[in-house]
């Protein structure tokens, strides 16, 4: 007998979705002592069935049909007051967010202890918290729960969050999306620690990703949902080498893979070169205490014509600061931002403008970086307006620039919450070319996109470079992204680049051991995707 | 907040509380002295003597013949020494007066706040959580009749209904006059003239924190650590107060804590309307009589007052939030 059965789970979207049925049909099992991970893009319903499960679906979202037998017992027809008692003493979950998923003004111990405290073994929470505390592996336990969750880091929190879920030895586990949150360095302990907990104590856990490297990384069985329903499910080995389905082809087909091809070096005349650029952000004076970071220093790179330098770091690290000190979104202390020769740092903001539309910017957040009130073709058009275009032809140029990003023109009289994130990455890619810029500077462009709309994306930037000759500096935490994408990478570690080099020869010989922990953190970096 | 850190908090707040009321007593004494008339022509027009000689001699005597900063700067040393002055027209010092009258006001003040912050949170809590059912329909109209009534009307209407039709509660003054009391018998007695002004007072903010309330619970209920607290089998009573509820008062305690001065303002009309013995009526008749030393003692003192209600409310934000840092 399976530890969990689903049968033909269906449950309902509320009408005028674009579909009737969040998940619909929905069957899989899983046993004591293995992991099935779940793997889908947003909207697949992957969450939902993990919901389902917890009895956690809100009431928009009612189940039709279906069963699930959770210990040989029917949870959907359990009343509520019997669901609660299984939910965190038998069946556990951990949530995406770990910034979040704590209540802020608990101490961190008398979150663990609640859960003791209300399934009826609260006398032993003083024994127990810092025992919990120390098996998910955070220093100084004691310290630790006294602790308000601001104090803690997202994967402190999020190993709080497993011990949380862990305190009353659950059956099931639940992980939805654990480690996408998190940097690479600490998603690969996380996975490896819940990959541990799981063999020690013989759990199943129902692990939720969009990630087919964390599917690599940890997955016994993986079954993929597109559009609410299993396409296609089978043993981990089975299915990210040999997949049936052509929804599972394309999703792993999509998937950046890990190795970098030796590329031409570029010898052409530098555009840009940063020597010596510092930021530091101060914080507090006058009365409080002060706070210094230093956000960017010893961070000098220079650019040639036509090479793309990747960027590459973790949360923190300083990247996206270098980048905007770069277009003077951020201005520095110290140091030159040279381009073709001539320093932009103590220009005035006059003087700045006829640089302004030769170097230009796509955003991270493809819903925050457009204006929800202007069109399409508007937002396209209005910098080359304010540089002095005529407004007819600035918008001509904005049509022919959505047809180069494979956007219908028809999208110029439409607004932005009208497209999905990976068009409107288009759009701000347009917004970006129509300024006709020679330097184009991505910070994370793709990172908020799922997997197939990523690819999709990259493949795009790399034919414009192409295409328009463009010299750009990518900024990805991602190094699978940089790999494929760029022709030298600079590592970036609190504030500081620690290594820089040609893609291909930083990711086969790593001199420095930041480095090298980033490339072993890569998920799935033993599995080779097959080519398909 | 941890405690070693809160003396350098105080001292620190200190200091700019000091400069803030500073700031104020200049204001309030520039504003008063811009107004038109001034107490040489309101005692002269009611001694009905008003001829310019009279005029002239009165302004000297008052010291209203010197220029406008020398009075300032003679009147900021004055608050600097905590002498506010002596009042002319009551033949007595306007601390006195202040002092005697400001107990009256705090008791007034604090138990309409206490009602409306326990009331208020309650009624939103219960509407939070049966939003969009008849109870949460009931609340809403209850709170926004409150909130668009004006103040003095309510305060008719409920002496009005309790004091005239009901004959239940008096409807002036703070005690019984003329009836000997001991003990719990005055208690009583002020209680019961205490409850329709406070209540008057007390409905307007009632509705703005019923309506925060329901508003606040019903975004955190929607949080992520929501849902944690659920999924660890956390009974719904529990989730709501332990953390929907604490969450969710935070934004009512800042807001609470800005009213807190207001409610003293609102006093004035309150005080006069039962003819509550407090601060409030004080300043009413002072600037009737353009009894300037008595208006900025009223003034400088509720400044003080809404200043320390600020730091309080400062401090007991952060300890209920610990992420707030006490920065001075």
């Amino acid at each position: 007998m399976s530890l969990l059965r689903v049968d033909g789970l269906t449950v309902a979207l509320p009408p005028g979705g674009d579909r009737p049925h969040a998940v619909e049909d929905v069957s899989f099992h899983v046993d004591a002592g293995e992991i099935l991970c779940v793997v889908g893009e947003s909207g697949s319903g992957k969450s939902i069935s993990a919901n389902a499960v917890m009895g956690l679906l809100p009431k928009g979202l009612p189940v039709r049909q279906g069963s699930i037998a959770f210990e040989g017992r029917e949870l959907l027809s359990l009343a509520p007051e019997a669901m609660r008692k299984l939910r965190g003493e038998r069946l556990a979950m951990i949530f995406q967010e770990p910034m979040t998923a704590l209540n802020p003004l608990m101490r961190v111990g008398d979150q663990i202890a609640e859960v003791l405290r209300v399934h009826g073994s609260g006398a032993d929470a003083a024994r127990r918290v810092p025992e919990l505390l120390a098996a998910v592996n955070l220093p100084d336990p004691a310290a630790i729960a006294r602790s308000h969750p601001f104090r803690l880091s997202g994967g402190q929190r999020q190993r709080v969050m497993i011990a949380m879920a862990l305190a009353l030895e659950p059956a099931l586990l639940i992980a939805d999306e654990p480690t996408t949150a998190l940097d690479v360095t600490t998603q690969m302990q996380i996975l490896r620690l819940i990959r541990e907990i799981q063999s020690r104590r013989g759990m199943g856990v129902l692990f939720i990703t969009h990630d087919f490297g964390v599917v690599a990384e940890i997955a016994d069985r993986v079954a993929v949902m597109q559009r609410g329903r299993i396409v296609e499910q089978g043993p981990a080995a089975e299915v990210l080498n040999r997949p049936q389905h052509s929804y599972t082809q394309a999703l792993i087909a999509a998937v950046p893979h890990g190795a970098a091809q030796a590329r031409a070096a570029i010898t052409t005349a530098p555009v840009l070169e940063l020597r010596g650029v510092e930021k530091t952000y101060r914080r507090g004076g006058f009365f409080g205490a002060r706070a210094v970071v230093r956000a960017v220093h010893d961070a000098d790179i220079s650019l040639r014509q036509g090479e793309t330098l990747g960027l590459v770091g973790e949360s923190g690290s300083g990247k996206s600061t270098l980048a905007r000190c770069v277009v003077r979104l951020v201005e520095p202390e110290r140091g030159t931002i040279a381009y073709h020769g001539t320093d932009l740092r103590p220009l005035s903001r006059a003087g700045w403008k006829p640089y302004r539309r030769r170097i230009q910017m796509v955003f991270q957040d493809p819903y925050a970086s457009l204006n929800p009130r202007r069109t399409v073709g508007d937002t396209i058009a209005e910098g080359p307006v304010t540089h002095g275009t005529p407004r007819a032809q600035a918008l001509e140029r904005a049509r022919e620039l959505l047809r180069l990003v494979q956007l219908d023109p028809g999208a110029m009289d439409r607004y932005p919450h009208e497209f999905s994130g990976g068009q409107r990455q288009r759009i701000g890619i347009a917004r970006a070319l129509a300024m006709e810029p020679e330097l184009l500077i991505a910070d994370e462009p793709v990172s908020a996109l799922d997997v197939s709309v990523q690819a999709q994306v990259l493949a795009l930037l790399a034919e414009i470079r192409a295409r328009l000759g463009l010299t750009m500096l990518f900024i990805t935490h991602d190094l699978r992204v940089a790999a494929q994408i760029c022709d030298r990478v600079a590592v970036m570690q609190r504030g500081a680049i620690v290594e820089q080099g040609p893609t291909s020869e930083v990711f086969a010989a790593p001199r420095h051991a930041y480095t090298r922990q980033l490339l072993d953190s890569i998920p799935g970096r033993g599995w080779t995707p097959p080519e398909l | 907040m941890e405690a070693s850190k809160l003396p350098g908090f105080l001292l620190r707040r200190g200091v700019k509380a000091a400069i803030v009321v500073l700031a104020i007593v200049i204001c309030n004494f520039l504003l008063v002295h811009a107004a038109p008339g001034d107490p040489a022509s309101v005692i002269a027009g009611q001694s009905g003597a008003a001829d310019a000689v009279f005029l002239e001699q009165l302004r000297r005597q008052f010291g209203l013949d010197q220029p406008l900063y020398v009075q300032l700067w003679i009147y900021l040393k004055s608050v600097l020494s905590l002498d506010l002055g002596f009042s002319h027209r009551q033949q007595a010092p306007v601390a006195q007066l202040v002092l005697e009258r400001l107990p009256a006001t705090l008791l007034l003040t604090g138990a309409a706040f206490a009602f409306a912050l326990a009331a208020g949170v309650t009624l939103g809590a219960l509407a939070a959580q049966r939003v969009g059912r008849w109870a949460d329909s009931v609340i809403t109209v209850i709170a926004l009749t409150f909130y668009a009534t004006p103040l003095f009307w309510v305060g008719l209407m409920l002496v009005l209904v309790f004091s005239v039709w009901l004959e239940w509660l008096p409807s002036f003054g703070m005690s019984s006059v003329g009836v000997e009391m001991h003990g719990l018998e005055v208690v009583w007695d002020v209680a019961q003239h205490l409850l329709l002004p406070a209540l008057t007072l007390g409905l307007f903010y009632l509705a703005v924190y019923a309506r925060l309330t329901r508003a606040t619970m019903l975004e955190v209920a929607d949080q992520d650590f929501v849902k944690t607290a659920r999924a660890k089998g956390v009974p719904e009573g529990r989730i709501l107060r332990a953390h929907v509820l604490r969450n969710a008062l935070l934004p009512v305690i800042t807001f609470a804590g800005i009213q807190a001065g207001q409610l003293l303002g609102g006093s004035i009309l309150v005080e006069t309307v039962f003819a509550w013995p407090g601060i409030g009526r004080l300043a009413f008749e002072a600037l009737l009589a353009r009894d300037y030393p008595v208006l900025l003692g009223v003034f400088f003192c509720t400044s003080v007052m809404v200043v320390l209600f600020n730091l309080l409310t400062d401090m007991l934000y952060a300890i209920i939030d610990p992420r707030v840092e006490v920065a001075g």
